[in-house]
């Protein structure tokens, strides 16, 4: 596994029912924060949900607690749609899998093998696996990457009706404008620090987007580099 | 999978085994008339070490093979292709040549330190999750390795028969092995199967990506430290007994992965009864083939594997050149194949 950013300690709460981004600049520590909580890697510290360490969950209770996507797409083996959303959860009835798979357009692609689809398509069969065990906590690492703009549209509105229906959710964008829109909370993490954690607005005013971004937000709302 | 298929598997490895221990039946049937007591211990002490350590060897090659291909997400790794059994062969060698160890639980000591060793290299120079052709060219590296270090060995040795000896061991033959090598090499085997069948489903969950699998609570570096130690004991101790056998360890994982739906821990055991069959049947035709003298069975497996082997590239080829035309013809043509195949292919071949 390639070498992470270093994490500086740090206290971060979820609630449940919540959608919460996490922005920063390319190697800023994104990854390595949700790396961390999601317990990839062997991280310091501890994470629980519900009040249990994550780390003392068997299997089966740790899938329904804890949905990872990956930023990496890349998949090894041609298993097909249907197969690889099921690995985790083979106890799913058929109609969850089917109701999963239609939620997200897979059904034409079910029995397609995962290799085949395309970067977009991936995106959707990962979060697919992720959601079928209905986990109590989301992480997404930068799942709007790839998307063409309708996808990233369905892609929100999925994301605050999964946090409606009680999930906690953290997300990582580097869409500062598409970050703004999905979340009224918003954290900032920089060379491994999280700088700040607070509502888009507020991160805009107190000038703490162009410290760490090096862009502003002009009076016609567009983005300009700071010098 | 379907269970029909489950079934057979065990039915037709019962025949192949029994074939195996009866067949050339006309001498054996003479002798029996005249004098049972030399027929059964004919049977006993010849044709049964032959029939199970083709059995045996076998699974273990199809096992490790899929278990290996898992490890790498890639259906080129195979412990002959990326120099595990030339690392086994070596030990064995050096075991027994220069360090004077006799007696076959020392050389299955010797082969499975040589086989850990060369697959703990090809971990450190390929990386866990490498792509086809770094896996590749470190496996050539490290066959090269093993098969120079071999022969230096061999020239080294004080025994002048050394190079003559080893030959005829090396190239892979059940001829001739007495039951306590056979109860070495089983011990390994039946120790390798047992490992394995332990990560199969994590083998399965690693087909999600490293990421997923740690998320949900899996430890890929413990899965891959029993896989190696697994196929280090089973195919050092193979080796060690019946030299190194080519080809069952790569084609039978990759045949086996089609009736799993892909799957690659799945695969472990259809891969193991698989590469047995094959060895079985590799080891029948060895035997009755009218040449007037016995091959070594290692040169019948690759005869047969490298054009299945040829097949699977060349079919993979034809497909790619649709893809580079035609994006939905390369779909639908990797659903039918191996898809990791045809993609280890593309990076392979240097005018794809």
């Amino acid at each position: 596994m390639a070498l992470r950013r270093r994490l500086e300690p740090l206290d971060l709460d979820l609630d449940a029912g919540s959608l919460t981004v996490l922005v920063g600049p390319n190697g800023g520590g994104k990854t390595s924060l949700l790396h961390a909580l999601a317990r990839i890697g062997r991280p310091a510290g501890e994470v629980s949900i519900g009040g249990r360490l994550l780390d003392h969950m068997p299997a089966t209770m740790r899938q329904k607690m804890l949905g990872y996507v990956p930023a990496a797409r890349e998949l090894a083996w041609p298993l097909s749609v249907r197969d690889f959303v099921k690995l985790t959860a083979p106890a799913a009835t058929p109609e969850a899998v089917a109701d999963i798979l239609e939620g997200l357009a897979l059904t034409d692609l079910a029995a397609r093998p995962v290799d085949a689809l395309s970067t977009g398509e991936r995106t959707r069969v990962l979060l697919a696996r992720a959601l079928l065990p209905r986990p109590a906590v989301l992480l997404l690492d930068e799942p709007f990457a790839n998307l063409d703009p309708l996808w990233q549209l369905r892609l929100e509105t999925r994301l605050r009706a999964e946090a409606r229906h009680g999930t906690a959710i953290l997300v990582s964008a580097h869409d500062l404008d598409l970050a703004a829109r999905l979340s009224s909370r918003m954290l900032v993490i920089d060379r491994g620090n999280l700088v700040a954690d607070a509502a888009p607005e507020t991160l805009a005013a107190d000038g703490i987007i162009a410290k760490v971004f090096g862009v502003d937000r002009a009076a016609d709302g567009a983005w300009y580099a700071v010098t | 999978m379907t269970r029909g298929k489950l079934l057979w598997a065990p039915a037709l490895l019962a025949v192949l085994f029994v074939l195996s221990l009866l067949l050339p039946a006309g001498d054996l049937l003479g002798l029996a008339r005249t004098d049972r007591t030399l027929a059964g211990a004919i049977l006993l002490e010849l044709r049964l070490p032959r029939a199970a350590l083709a059995l045996l060897y076998g699974a273990t090659l199809g096992a490790s093979g899929a278990a290996v291909q898992a490890l790498f997400g890639n259906p080129l790794a195979s412990p002959d292709i990326t120099g595990t059994s030339g690392g086994a062969a070596l030990g064995a060698v050096v075991a027994a040549y220069l360090l004077g160890i006799t007696g076959p639980f020392g050389f299955a000591a010797g082969g499975i330190v040589g086989a850990g060793v060369a697959l703990a290299l090809l971990l450190t120079l390929a990386g866990p999750r490498a792509e086809a052709a770094t896996l590749l060219l470190a496996g050539v590296a490290i066959s090269a390795l093993t098969g120079a270090a071999t022969a230096l060995a061999l020239a080294l040795a004080p025994s002048p028969f050394a190079f003559y000896d080893a030959f005829e061991w090396l190239m892979g033959s059940f001829v001739d092995r007495s039951l306590p090598q056979l109860a070495v090499a089983a011990t390994g085997a039946v120790l390798a199967l047992a490992l394995l069948a332990t990560q199969a489903g994590r083998l399965d969950r690693l087909a999600l990506g490293e990421e997923v699998a740690q998320s949900i609570g899996d430890d890929p570096a413990r899965t891959r430290l029993v896989v190696i130690a697994a196929t280090a004991i089973g195919v050092g101790a193979c080796v060690s007994i019946c030299g190194a056998i080519g080809f069952i360890g790569l084609v039978a994982p990759v045949i086996a992965r089609t009736w799993t739906g892909h799957h690659p821990g799945q695969a472990l055991w259809p891969a193991a009864a698989l590469g047995a069959a094959l060895l079985l049947g590799a080891d029948l035709l060895v035997r009755l083939a009218p040449l007037g003298r016995t091959l070594p069975v290692g040169v019948v497996t690759a005869l047969v594997g490298a054009p299945i082997f040829i097949r699977l590239v060349t079919g993979s080829r034809a497909q790619l050149a649709a893809c580079a035309t035609w994006r939905r013809a390369c779909r639908r043509a990797a659903w039918r194949s191996d898809g990791a195949l045809s993609r280890s292919i593309l990076i392979w071949t240097p005018e794809a």
